[in-house]
């Protein structure tokens, strides 16, 4: 597997991401040698085998329905880069026309 | 002020009154002041440390102290204290501060911990030797042109430069044991479910655990026993019950270790760390012990594996960073794709930058077969593997790094040598097992040299008192 350019840029907007050019040949240049390594896995037979997915063997670990405030409105909003006293704000999503 | 190795040591000063918990943190705050170009603290709490030591004096005199008092410990700039910093050494991360505290420290601080401050690592403990962190690396206290080690290089180094006498970090894939090692210094990851992650900056969940690095084993399992148990907020802990892991015992006489032929019979590793794996295991066996080679053939996957599900794990955790609800947000922004890119872009440093893509693409549409699904496959192979050496022998035994410290820029060109760099500490995460590391003897540059020992799942007491063993017969 080979990623070239256009799967630079396919990948870095699923990630939201942005490079500039210099950064993209660098990227692909690291992503390349790191695919690589990572496709010594090919090696490994693992026609019989299932994924590996959960880490514990607790099974239905629940705990009591009930309401409880753990943080505040204000604690809620307090590391917002920009906010009012209600909402977050962000840029304008919606063109005026 | 002498230098205290141990809690029990501090703790025997503090009741015969030859000093106080209030001028024991005097004197790291002193300490902590000549030593700052080692780059360890990002943030110190010293007026707050001063009040809690003169309030656990009283109650030290009182006979009301919890478990922990005269412990002055730092915490990884990845665990969450409500009111106080956190930044996983993130430019997207400055200036937040937490809400909530962690699990953990709601636990060291009910048993009279003393937080001094918090300590710099990799970038979302995204690295194996502190020089990802965007407020620059921290210095080896041993030799100040090498690296620490990391993720948690300013945990280790803040006990190795006699800061504190412990600290909080976070292993992923080694990042507690591999600068413990590096810094001549005990460090644990406990079994995956062992202890809550709850208010720890994610990076990769199925492998993220929380655990101490300190100057001995009896701190490190006290530490473990506070922080260790269910909890409410986290669902994937284990209901098991916490034993006092603090209570170490010797070893039952004839235990049977395993030594994985593979980490020491490999090009790569300095041969004095060779060596010295031969010497204990020699050692061991004269002291009536059965140390037996095994072949673990899937070593040379364990890295790339790793690197596959982290980078997955972490390009999911590390969506929540949207120049929106909290944290950097670009003031370049301009709608709502820009203040995501710009701010995700301008605010993550390179190396989250590579894992966020590696881990975008392997979940790609067309390749989430061939590469997540694949990894996680062999994962199970790993984790079976281990579980069956274990269902033969008490415990593994290996070394925790191929080479000593290395120099601060020697492997940041190349990802992939950095990234070898944690070819002995992946194992235990990816099968979800407890692994210690302890200093086992010095080379002749004058540096520590670390051995691993893994445990069964849930089996902490067992490779607790085998650790404690360790360095009590050299």
């Amino acid at each position: 597997m080979r990623i070239d350019k256009d799967l630079v840029e396919k990948i870095a907007h699923l990630a939201r991401l942005q490079f500039n050019e210099t950064e993209k040949v660098k990227i692909e240049a690291d992503l390349n040698r790191i695919l690589d390594f990572m496709e010594t896995l090919n090696e490994v037979d693992t026609s019989m085998v299932a994924p590996l997915i959960y880490m514990n063997d607790e099974v239905n670990v629940l705990r009591k329905d009930e309401v409880i405030q753990t943080i505040t409105h204000d604690e809620g909003l307090a590391n917002a880069p920009k906010k009012d006293t209600d909402y977050f704000r962000v840029p304008k999503v919606i063109e005026q026309k | 002020m002498r230098t205290y190795h141990s809690l029990e040591e501090v703790r025997a000063d503090l009741l015969s009154s030859k000093t106080t918990l209030v001028s024991l943190v005097n004197y790291y705050l002193q300490r902590i002041e000549t030593y700052q170009h080692l780059n360890v603290f990002l943030h110190v709490y010293a007026d707050e440390a001063v009040q809690r030591a003169e309030a656990i004096d009283a109650k030290l005199k009182a006979g009301t102290a919890g478990k922990l008092a005269g412990m002055v410990i730092s915490i990884k700039d990845m665990i969450c204290y409500k009111d106080h910093p956190v930044s996983a050494s993130s430019k997207i991360l400055k200036g937040f501060k937490s809400i909530y505290s962690s699990t953990v420290v709601e636990r060291i601080l009910a048993e009279d911990a003393i937080i001094i401050g918090h300590v710099n690592c990799d970038e979302f403990a995204m690295g194996a030797s502190n020089e990802t962190s965007h407020y620059g690396n921290v210095l080896n206290f041993a030799d100040n042109s090498l690296v620490p080690g990391g993720s948690s290089g300013g945990s280790a180094v803040s006990v190795q430069a006699d800061l504190c006498l412990a600290s909080l970090g976070t292993d992923t894939g080694g990042s507690i044991r591999q600068p413990a090692a590096f810094c001549g210094l005990v460090g644990l990851k406990p079994t995956y479910g062992r202890v809550s992650r709850y208010g720890i900056i994610a990076y990769a969940s199925s492998f993220d655990q929380v655990g101490p690095v300190t100057k001995n084993v009896k701190d490190a399992a006290l530490i473990l026993e506070v922080i260790a148990g269910k909890d409410e907020f986290d669902a994937t802990l284990s209901s098991k019950a916490v034993s006092n892991f603090s209570n170490l015992q010797a070893p039952k006489k004839n235990m049977r270790i395993a030594y994985i032929t593979e980490t020491i019979e490999t090009e790569g590793i300095d041969p004095e760390i060779k060596a010295a794996m031969y010497n204990r295991v020699k050692a061991l066996q004269a002291d009536g012990h059965t140390v037996e080679p095994v072949s673990f053939p899937y070593l040379k996957y364990a890295v790339p594996t790793y690197y596959v599900l982290t980078t997955a794990e972490a390009s999911s955790n590390l969506s929540r960073y949207d120049g929106v609800h909290f944290g950097y947000r670009s003031p370049n922004a301009t709608d709502l794709e820009s203040t995501y890119k710009l701010s995700r872009s301008e605010g993550f440093g390179e190396e989250v930058k590579r894992r966020i893509m590696l881990g975008t693409f392997v979940l790609s549409a067309g390749y989430y077969d061939a590469y997540y699904a694949k990894a996680q496959k062999v994962r199970r192979i790993i984790q079976e593997k281990s579980n069956e050496i274990l269902s033969n022998y008490d415990l593994i035994i290996l070394p925790t790094t191929p080479t000593t410290a290395f120099k601060i820029g020697e492997k940041t060109s190349d990802p992939v040598q950095m990234y070898l760099a944690d070819i002995f500490t992946v194992q235990a995460p990816l099968a979800g097992l407890p692994a210690i590391s302890v200093p086992e003897t010095t080379h002749s540059n004058g540096l520590s040299i670390g051995i691993q020992v893994i445990g069964k799942r849930f089996g902490e007491q067992e490779m607790l008192d085998f650790a404690h063993y360790l360095t009590q017969n050299h």
